[in-house]
């Protein structure tokens, strides 16, 4: 209190003049009133001095007290109660913007709301979006615009489900604890949702300028190619043609992602950072995509066309029988010598 | 004063409508339907389990027929149920399962699957149709796409008759041809009943997942084949 006075008799600051404006336009009382409202904030010592506060109140209520005294303890609970007036305030707009968060997150329909501006798209722009999605712009000195949009990533991620499961179902994977939804649905978002976290930490890591909103948009639509690609060589089964498609629709793809991201780095290294680890994970996801559920369906046709041999499987390595070959080989080196 | 003006003024609109004062402005607020409803649920508990059964079994059989005839009909909208997609999907799944009775043989669709793509399938289509400005209830969206795998279900009912009979390259030709017909059948009668509910330019859009997952248990039911 005494240092607060002191401070107030030697104050040559600027701000010291709104400090006196302050206390002398408003009333000890009520000041005191509004620390009565600051009881509930997040300040240490608030409860100690709320205590003494009260004790005083008593005093000073009964107007009993000097103009001196009501003057310093004007003072102090102004700036007490500036400041906790200021916490509280704080505080009660954290409190409500969360409030607000979380009611309308467990919302539903609200839910929904949020969403919405994400899923305002029409049938031409989506279907101008695929198309783009195929051709890289060659423009990386000015930034390219990206759509932040959800509506064609997802639905192409479901389609991609669709043809995976077409694959596996083709091809009889058998997939041990679990089932060929799961796995097609889990390997899909998987890589949608992993991959451009993924990117998007890269990008936040070298600073390029792209949301992660415009990220999950931009590999959303790069994965048209990918459906594309394996809609049709699950169906044709060459390989040459599904090197072609590779290098071909696959690369497009690709190529338009990397030139969009070209465009929004800065930098040598960043560049070839960021665009070498989706350039390499998209087109090794195809070859993934297509050789796991593929190679199966030439080993199928061959086993079929063989009467009496087993279809062939994935399944573990059988390493038991390794070790015991390892074993058996000892066993045989010892017994020469 | 200002505030409390600015408060006042929704309301400005209503002030100049002038009631006049021999029309009394108060009164017991009646409903006409109250006492017929009273009896009908009177007359409910009462009845035999066996007329309660058979009336909603009406209902739902109702709703098949408003199905193969997709006319532009709000009678599967408005009373919702999910008996009917639940006996639909129960009786596909089970239809398909018989392929995977085997345990070894795990590459046949499971009656889990089945029923988790047809309920997961329907919420994301749902959700969708919601997200791009549909104007339908969650349920109703349910309802209709689960009753519209009818077509399918019956389908699915054929190629079992059609593959016990005959085999070989005949026999998918009859089944690519059933499969086939049902899908579209699927497609079109729930898009005749959503299509009302959704912004008129954005139909393309609604219509996409919904023609992915009919075409997903149409492929489904074509690749069916019984284990030996």
């Amino acid at each position: 209190m005494s240092a607060g006075s002191g401070s107030r008799n030697t104050n040559t600051e600027p701000w010291g003049s709104f400090d006196d404006n302050l206390i002398q336009g408003s009333s000890a009382v009520i000041d005191m009133e509004n620390m009565d409202d600051t009881s509930g904030s997040s300040f240490e010592d608030m409860g100690e001095m709320h205590q003494r506060m009260k004790e005083e109140e008593e005093v000073t209520a009964e107007a009993a007290a000097t103009e001196d005294d009501a003057a310093d303890d004007g003072e102090f609970l102004g700036m007490k109660g500036l400041k906790g007036q200021l916490g509280r305030q704080v505080a009660d707009e954290v409190w409500q913007a969360g409030k607000r968060q979380a009611s309308r997150a467990f919302n539903l329909y609200a839910n929904i709301d949020i969403l919405r501006p994400y899923f305002d798209v029409e049938p031409v722009q989506v279907r101008s979006r695929l198309m783009e999605s195929m051709i890289p712009v060659r423009m990386i000195t000015f930034p390219q615009k990206i759509a932040g949009e959800l509506y064609g990533p997802l639905m192409l991620v479901f389609t991609l489900v669709a043809i995976l499961l077409h694959g596996m179902k083709t091809s009889g994977t058998v997939i041990r604890e679990g089932t060929l939804m799961g796995t097609a649905i889990g390997t899909c978002f998987g890589y949608w949702l992993g991959v451009s976290s993924f990117i998007y930490f890269l990008a936040y890591l070298v600073n390029a300028q792209i949301t992660m909103l415009q990220m999950l948009s931009l590999l959303g639509y790069g994965l048209f190619g990918h459906c594309v690609v394996l809609l049709v060589t699950y169906n044709i089964h060459f390989h040459f043609l599904f090197y072609v498609l590779w290098l071909l629709i696959g690369g497009l793809s690709t190529l338009r992602m990397v030139a969009a991201l070209l465009s929004r780095t800065v930098g040598q290294t960043p560049r070839l950072l960021l665009c070498g680890t989706l350039s390499l994970l998209h087109m090794t996801f195809l070859l993934y995509l297509h050789f796991n559920y593929h190679k199966i369906v030439e080993g199928l046709l061959d086993s079929l066309e063989g009467p009496n041999m087993v279809p062939m499987q994935r399944v573990a390595r059988d390493v038991p029988e390794l070790t015991l070959n390892a074993t058996l080989r000892n066993q045989e080196v010892l017994q020469v010598h | 004063m200002a505030a409390a003006e600015e408060a006042s003024r929704p309301f400005a609109g209503l002030s100049d409508v002038s009631i006049s004062d021999d029309i009394p402005v108060e009164g017991d607020i009646s409903v006409p339907v109250g006492a017929s409803r009273r009896d009908d649920e009177l007359s409910t508990l009462d009845e035999p389990v066996k007329e309660t059964i058979l009336r909603d079994l009406r209902a739902v059989g109702n709703k098949f027929v408003h199905v193969l005839y997709p006319k532009r009909s709000s009678a599967l909208l408005r009373d919702w149920d999910l008996w009917g997609p639940l006996l639909l999907c129960v009786t596909l799944a089970l239809l398909l399962q018989g392929g995977a009775a085997d345990s070894d043989d795990q590459g046949g669709p499971q009656f889990a699957e089945v029923f988790v793509i047809i309920w997961f399938g329907s919420i994301i289509i749902t959700l969708n149709s919601k997200l791009l400005g549909g104007t339908i209830s969650f349920f109703q969206s349910l309802c209709v796409l689960g009753y519209c795998i009818m077509p399918l279900t019956v389908a699915m009912a054929v190629c079992r008759i059609v593959l016990l009979s005959v085999s070989g390259t005949v026999s998918f030709a009859v089944r690519l041809a059933v499969v086939t017909a049902s899908f579209g059948w699927s497609t079109f009668a729930s898009t005749a009943f959503l299509a009302d509910s959704q912004p008129p330019n954005r139909k393309a859009l609604v219509v996409y997942p919904v023609f992915l997952f009919y075409f997903v248990i149409g492929w489904m039911v074509l690749t069916f084949s019984p284990s030996q």
